[in-house]
């Protein structure tokens, strides 16, 4: 019998990755602690938003990115609202109100709002045929148009944008990425590394406009757009155009309800929001000591204290993730991680195969690896992101540290391989 | 396709070879069946002259036309012949008339044909009127000359090579003729097969092939030679050995020997020679009771501060046990160079005249005055090798002609030699190859003809006369030395004042002629012989006198000498120790000597990459003991230092060696040797001395040869931690050329070395053929900057853009390597090329693995892991053997384990197994090693794949 009085109630606000993990989370640690209530602006179960990217390629089927349907709500008792956005938060009364009316109140609030994608404030941003990149309604859109239409303009050449690319390719249509820098995925690949994978790209079939400023988009009579003009004045046709120039924090609500932001939600080490204890952020919405992250592998580790807290057994403390990245592009192995770039006071080491188009490059500091890019092997992506997060000094296998882990039968004498 | 009959350019055993040609380019070479003195045998190195002559041999090393500096240092420019050749006789003529005669040189070497010699002969002491002449000669044979005429009054070996087939006892004296001679010793072994009761002595303070296969080896210490034969004399006489009615009858001055004799008891010179008394006992009990002895002796004796002693001392021997003057017995000289003795035919030394005349002789000078028509030849004696480069060093000699020789490669002590060739204000450097580290000093280079081109007489080993002929013409606008000479001094007489008529010859017969008139009633009298009969008769023997018709195998069989009196003289020279021995600071004898397969400065050998296979690199020797003194293990840097240069070489163990002796092959030059220890040198691009570095100037007194053969020395460890090495197979119209322009890149280097490598000599379809492999070995205290890497990998072509790559800056890591497109059977890539700088580990397995064209796909890229042992199981074939059949260490083991029976027939099994040694034969002797190294194998042999695991 439960000696307790009636339950605690948990509203989480965005029925996304970020959210449902901190549920899991909290589930599996006391299943009865939380009246839980969930609101969501997407009319569907909480799916892998990272896998939009081989459903546009068609690798998958939506259904097939599902993480939690519908039975797992009812599973564990937790009401959801799904396509319902919440417009404010009552702090006073502590209570959520959505914009269709429907209200829930709380004792502990998660807030995992996650992003909106950065939309270029340029002329025609709003032409018919001009979307982002987010959801399953953008990927729905996209492979509309790509059986209706011939040429797709994507603005961005990082992760997102050549996911994008390249699923839009591979549904039959003619596409250029238009990047502003000098290199593809200039956050995540040095400009060796892009170079390589920008070849295999262009070898796909892709075209690419490098350092290329967008100065307008072009529509035509019925409003759709037509072409993507540069500011040296030159033109390319357009009938679609993905925008996957970034993204911000989605923070209106939160600031709405008088909670300090700053590139985010700001929150502490507990992702306790620093205005009220009461509320929590995770995930794309939340700022941990400055940062936003936009990638799935820290948002877990977020999910992970933040739902310790919630059961109260929580003194797990998140201290910030390392984040490393992989490209959804079947075919193209590339791995970055930590200060790939390197500086002054950093080291590098450099292996080239251009036969089997392999380039690696790891970055010291003080005998410890603080960053990594891979193109075309990947294999030991994993070991040096162990080695970078532990952090201790590699100066014992450094001459190793490019072959990957060592094995033991690597010191095997030649006669007993010979034998 | 024509057949050329012309000799080989290499050793004095004067083979003949039949040159095959298209006319244009020389295609294919094979030994003379009918030349007397190899009947159809050639050596490693004879068998593959034609490889010496392809179209990107000449193209990469020749020197084809000729070039001028405008500033020492400078890249040398082309200029036409005749303003080079005016250019040399005016600036000769100049300096005469300012600083006289003396004040120029002529250096001139054992490979130039009798005609060339005889012309800048007459040229030196005939129109400029010096006798500053010497050649390089000096450095080989000058001993040997001057113990013949001090004994027996002529510089005539008084044997040939017949007489081993009818001796009963070989004394090889400072000879390793196996590597050195090689196709005499083949005619050795054959005498011994007929004659299973010859006894062979080798007195050598190293273990060589020729020692391995002695009844008696006498490892004396070095320079102890002629106790030894005292000891040896004193022996016969107390036994009772000698022949004093002989004696008696045809010698003088045995009287002061028999006294110097006395107290050099066995016991006594068993101390300083090192040797047990009772094997010096033997050695004059076999010596001086044999039926017929004959001694075989090189530079042991003659490369020595009292080698004229050591040549008389031995030639005493024969004289008190009469061993001379019959079939079989004799003391006989083997010559170093193709025409040594044809040099000294035509007087081609400062202290020497026309005809064996003697400059010393003023009746001589009046002769050789009459037959050239000049008013006087010079009395002053002229300077010898190392004095003229003393001289040009002290700025007495200011212009110095060089021709057909390599000083800067192969004169004692290189400091003072780059002294001489820096202050000198004109030097002449007249040469077949652009390769030779002398060419970096010269003001002027004169391109030369070379074997094939060349047409002429040699004299080799044995007195005898052969044509050389011309199977191809002159590459490039390369013109006979004799030639370039005559022209020159055409050009000069005028400005001296003298008929340019005395040098009006049109062909190298007209000369020869000249030189025949004036050997009439000479020791070498060949009147009797014509460029018509030698066609006719083939190769002869000099003397043929007037009428003779043949020539003369046999010297003094009838007792008389060529002396005054007619009678032999006894040398009573006393025992005299190194000019330099050893010390407290300098403790260990270096000893120089020849590799098996090649020859010289290997300006010429060296452009076969398969004649690399049996010694690959430069190396120096010890014995394992004292390596193990030093800690040192195979393949560690070590300084050799004397009292005159550093010298830095990887150590090598061998069984061969005595303790406290090191040995360096006499090849390893600059032009192999390209790192500099001194610092600031190498910063300036200029490579070090050399093996010469380290040898010492001074010389026999008598004969004026140097002692190459000891220097003191002592080891000193480096401290180079940094290393590089690199092996890739370029094409052969690329590799020399690539090895031209890495010289003044691995200059700057403490420690470096480039060697070519290939496809067993006589292997032209092997793995490899039609390319040329190089390999480069570096070291230094730190890594140098990138960019002197990236020049080495581009030279290596490693900056493809398909090379792997592994850079660690920080970590003075740097390493390349590039596959082939797979191809061949497997449709497997091979490795092509490798360069490893800061850990090198993994150089050996790597390097099986592009010499041996194993498929290396597998590698992928842990070809850039350094690793001590492959990731990929492979074995390698070793060191390569038998280099005509091109068979390795490995093959050779595995065989041996299988074969059953006495020496003999396991060598014939393994000979039948894998035809090893059954061509050239210059393996044999170290066949005959493994051989005896192997028991006999006695249950059933296993399968080869079995024993091959077994490894």
């Amino acid at each position: 019998m439960d000696m307790r009085a009636k339950k605690q109630r948990l509203v989480l606000v965005g029925n996304g990755m970020a959210g449902i993990r901190t549920l899991e989370e909290l589930l599996k640690i006391d299943a009865d602690l939380y009246d839980i209530t969930v609101f969501g602006a997407e009319p569907h179960p909480n799916y892998n938003r990272i896998m939009l990217s081989p459903v546009l390629a068609g690798e998958q089927t939506l259904d097939e990115i599902v993480l939690n349907p519908w039975s797992w709500y009812d599973r564990h008792g937790i009401t959801v609202h799904a396509g319902r956005e919440v417009t404010e938060i009552d702090r006073a009364r502590r209570v959520v109100r959505a914009d269709d009316g429907t209200e829930a109140p709380y004792d502990r609030l998660l807030l995992c709002t996650g992003s909106t994608p950065f939309m270029l404030p340029v002329p025609g941003k709003d032409l018919d045929g001009v979307i982002a990149y987010r959801d399953i309604a953008d990927t729905q859109a996209m492979i509309e148009t790509a059986r209706t239409h011939r040429h797709a303009v994507v603005i961005g050449g990082g992760l997102l944008g050549l996911e994008a690319a390249n699923g839009l390719m591979l549904r039959g249509m003619s596409v250029t990425v238009v990047h502003v820098n000098a290199w593809l995925m200039d956050r995540q690949l040095d400009e060796a590394a892009a170079g390589l994978l920008r070849q295999s790209l262009e070898a796909r079939g892709l075209g690419f406009r490098l350092g290329a400023h967008t100065q307008a988009l072009v529509g035509d009579a019925a409003g759709r757009v037509r072409a993507i003009r540069f500011q040296d004045g030159t033109e390319e046709p357009a009938d679609l155009v993905v925008m996957a120039v970034g993204i911000r924090p989605r923070t209106a609500l939160a600031e709405k309800a008088r909670l300090h932001c700053h590139r985010g939600i700001v929150v502490n080490d507990t992702l306790q929001t620093v205005t009220d204890a009461r509320i929590y952020a995770v995930g794309e919405c939340a700022a941990h000591r400055g940062i936003a992250y936009g990638l799935v592998a820290p948002l877990f580790e977020q999910a992970n204290v933040a739902a310790n807290h919630l059961a109260r057994v929580g003194i797990g403390r998140y201290l910030g993730s390392q984040v490393s990245t992989k490209l959804k592009v079947t075919g193209i192995d590339l791995f970055s991680a930590g200060d790939f770039m390197g500086g002054a006071d950093t080291e590098e080491i450099v292996l080239t195969d251009p036969r089997s188009g392999v380039y690696k490059k790891l970055v010291l500091r003080d005998d410890k690896l603080v960053g990594a890019c891979l193109y075309g092997d990947t294999a030991d992506g994993p070991w040096y992101f162990r080695l970078l997060r532990e952090g201790g000094s590699v100066a014992g296998i450094r001459d190793r540290l490019m072959f990957g882990e060592p094995m033991p039968e690597d010191d095997v004498p030649m006669q007993a391989l010979a034998a | 396709m024509a057949e050329t009959r012309s000799t080989c350019p290499y050793c004095g055993v004067g083979c003949g070879v039949i040159i095959e040609s298209d006319g244009a380019q020389i295609t294919g070479v094979r030994g003379d069946p009918d030349h007397p003195a190899n009947f159809g045998r050639l050596c490693t190195k004879g068998s593959t002259l034609h490889r010496t002559a392809t179209a990107a041999v000449t193209l990469q090393t020749r020197l084809l036309q000729p070039l001028q500096r405008s500033a020492r240092g400078a890249a040398p420019a082309p200029i036409d012949w005749d303003t080079a050749l005016d250019r040399v006789a005016g600036t000769f003529a100049r300096t005469v008339r300012a600083h006289g005669p003396d004040s120029v040189g002529f250096y001139l070497s054992g490979q130039l044909l009798t005609e060339d010699y005889y012309v800048f002969n007459k040229l030196a002491k005939g129109l400029v009127g010096t006798n500053n002449l010497d050649t390089n000669s000096r450095l080989c044979m000058s001993s040997a000359v001057a113990g013949y005429k001090a004994t027996l009054g002529s510089d005539a070996p008084p044997v040939c090579y017949d007489d081993v087939n009818h001796a009963d006892c070989l004394f090889i004296a400072g000879s390793n003729t196996a590597w050195a001679h090689p196709v005499f010793f083949r005619r050795i072994e054959d005498a011994r097969r007929a004659n299973p009761a010859m006894k062979v002595v080798v007195c050598d303070p190293r273990r060589t092939d020729t020692a391995s296969v002695a009844d008696l080896h006498l490892p004396l210490q070095p320079g102890t030679d002629v106790m030894l034969y005292h000891a040896m004399l004193h022996v016969m006489l107390q036994r009772g050995w000698t022949r004093p009615d002989w004696i008696a009858a045809h010698t003088t001055g045995f009287a002061a020997l028999e006294t110097r004799v006395r107290d050099c008891t066995p016991e006594a010179a068993a101390r300083v020679c090192g040797l047990p008394a009772e094997d010096i006992v033997e050695a004059a009990r076999l010596f001086a009771t044999s039926g017929a002895t004959l001694s075989l002796y090189c530079m042991g004796l003659n490369q020595s501060s009292s080698g004229t002693d050591k040549n008389a001392a031995l030639i005493g021997l024969h004289l008190a046990t009469a061993q001379i003057g019959r079939p079989g017995a004799g003391p006989f000289s083997l010559t170093g160079q193709p025409n040594a003795m044809g040099g000294r035919e035509v007087g081609g030394m400062a202290n020497l005249l026309s005809g064996h005349r003697d400059l010393a002789n003023a009746a001589h000078r009046a002769e050789i005055a009459a037959l050239w028509d000049v008013p006087e030849v010079p009395a002053t004696p002229g300077k010898t090798a190392v004095e003229m480069f003393q001289a040009a060093a002290d700025g007495e000699i200011k212009a110095l002609w060089i021709g057909c020789t390599n000083p800067a490669q192969s004169m004692p002590d290189q400091a003072t030699v780059r002294r001489a060739l820096e202050r000198a204000e004109f030097v002449v450097v007249q040469e077949a190859f652009a390769t030779t580290a002398t060419c970096a000093f010269a003001d002027l280079l004169l391109p030369a003809t070379t074997w094939g081109e060349k047409i002429g007489t040699v004299t080799n080993s044995e007195r005898r006369i052969s044509r050389v002929r011309a199977a191809v013409p002159p590459s490039g606008a390369a013109r006979h030395d004799w030639q370039i000479a005559a022209e020159v001094a055409r050009r000069m007489a005028p400005l001296l004042g003298r008929p340019a008529a005395m040098f009006g010859y049109d062909t190298p017969e007209a000369v020869w002629n000249e030189h025949r008139a004036t050997t009439r009633g000479r020791d070498l009298d060949i009147t009797g012989l014509s460029w018509p009969l030698l066609d006719a008769l083939g190769p002869q023997q000099w003397p043929v006198p007037t009428g003779a018709g043949l020539g003369t195998a046999r010297l003094y069989q009838d007792g008389v000498f060529a002396t005054p009196d007619g009678r032999a003289r006894f040398s009573d020279a006393p025992w005299r120790p190194l000019a330099e021995p050893r010390d407290a600071d300098h403790p260990l004898s270096l000893t120089t000597g020849r590799l098996r397969d090649q020859w010289h400065g290997m300006s010429r050998t060296g452009t076969v990459g398969g004649l690399f296979g049996h010694a690959p690199e430069p190396a120096v020797q010890l014995h394992p003991a004292d390596m193990a003194r030093h800690g040192l293990r195979d393949g560690d840097l070590v300084a050799l230092a004397s009292r005159r240069g550093r010298l830095l070489l990887p150590a090598q163990a061998s069984e061969d060696m005595a303790r406290d002796q090191a040995f360096v092959a006499m090849h390893w030059g600059p032009e192999f040797l390209m790192g500099n220890p001194d610092a600031a040198e190498g910063a300036r691009g200029i490579p070090g001395g050399g093996v010469n570095a380290l040898t010492v100037p001074a010389f026999c007194p008598a004969s004026k040869q140097p002692e190459l053969k000891h220097a003191a020395v002592r080891l000193e460890k480096t401290a180079l931690p940094w290393s590089l090495v690199a092996l890739a197979w370029l094409p052969e119209d690329g590799a020399l050329a690539a090895r031209q322009a890495l010289r003044p890149l691995l200059a700057r280097f403490p420690y470096a070395s480039c060697v070519p490598f290939g496809a067993s000599a006589a292997q032209d379809a092997a793995p490899g053929a039609g390319r040329t492999g190089v390999l480069v070995r570096a070291a230094a205290a730190g890594a140098p900057d990138a960019a002197l890497l990236e020049a080495i990998a581009a030279l290596l072509r490693l900056d493809t853009p398909d090379a792997q790559r592994y850079a660690d800056p920080r970590g003075q890591q740097f390493r390349r390597a590039r596959l082939d497109a797979p191809a061949g059977a497997d449709g497997d890539a091979r490795l092509d090329g490798f360069l490893l700088a800061g850990d090198t580990r993994s150089a050996g397995w790597m390097r099986t693995l592009l010499q041996e064209r194993l498929p290396a796909q597998a590698y992928g890229r842990r070809l850039l892991m350094p690793s001590a042992t492959p990731p990929v199981a492979q074995q390698s074939q070793g060191r390569s053997v038998c280099n005509c059949v091109g068979v390795g260490e490995r093959a050779i083991a595995l065989q041996l384990a299988r074969c059953t029976g006495d020496d003999a027939r396991r060598l014939a099994q393994l000979q039948d197994a894998l035809q090893c040694g059954t061509r050239c034969g210059s393996c044999v002797p170290e066949l005959r090693r493994m051989v005896r190294a192997t028991p006999a194998a006695t249950e059933p042999a296993p399968a080869p794949e079995a024993a091959s695991l077994a490894l």
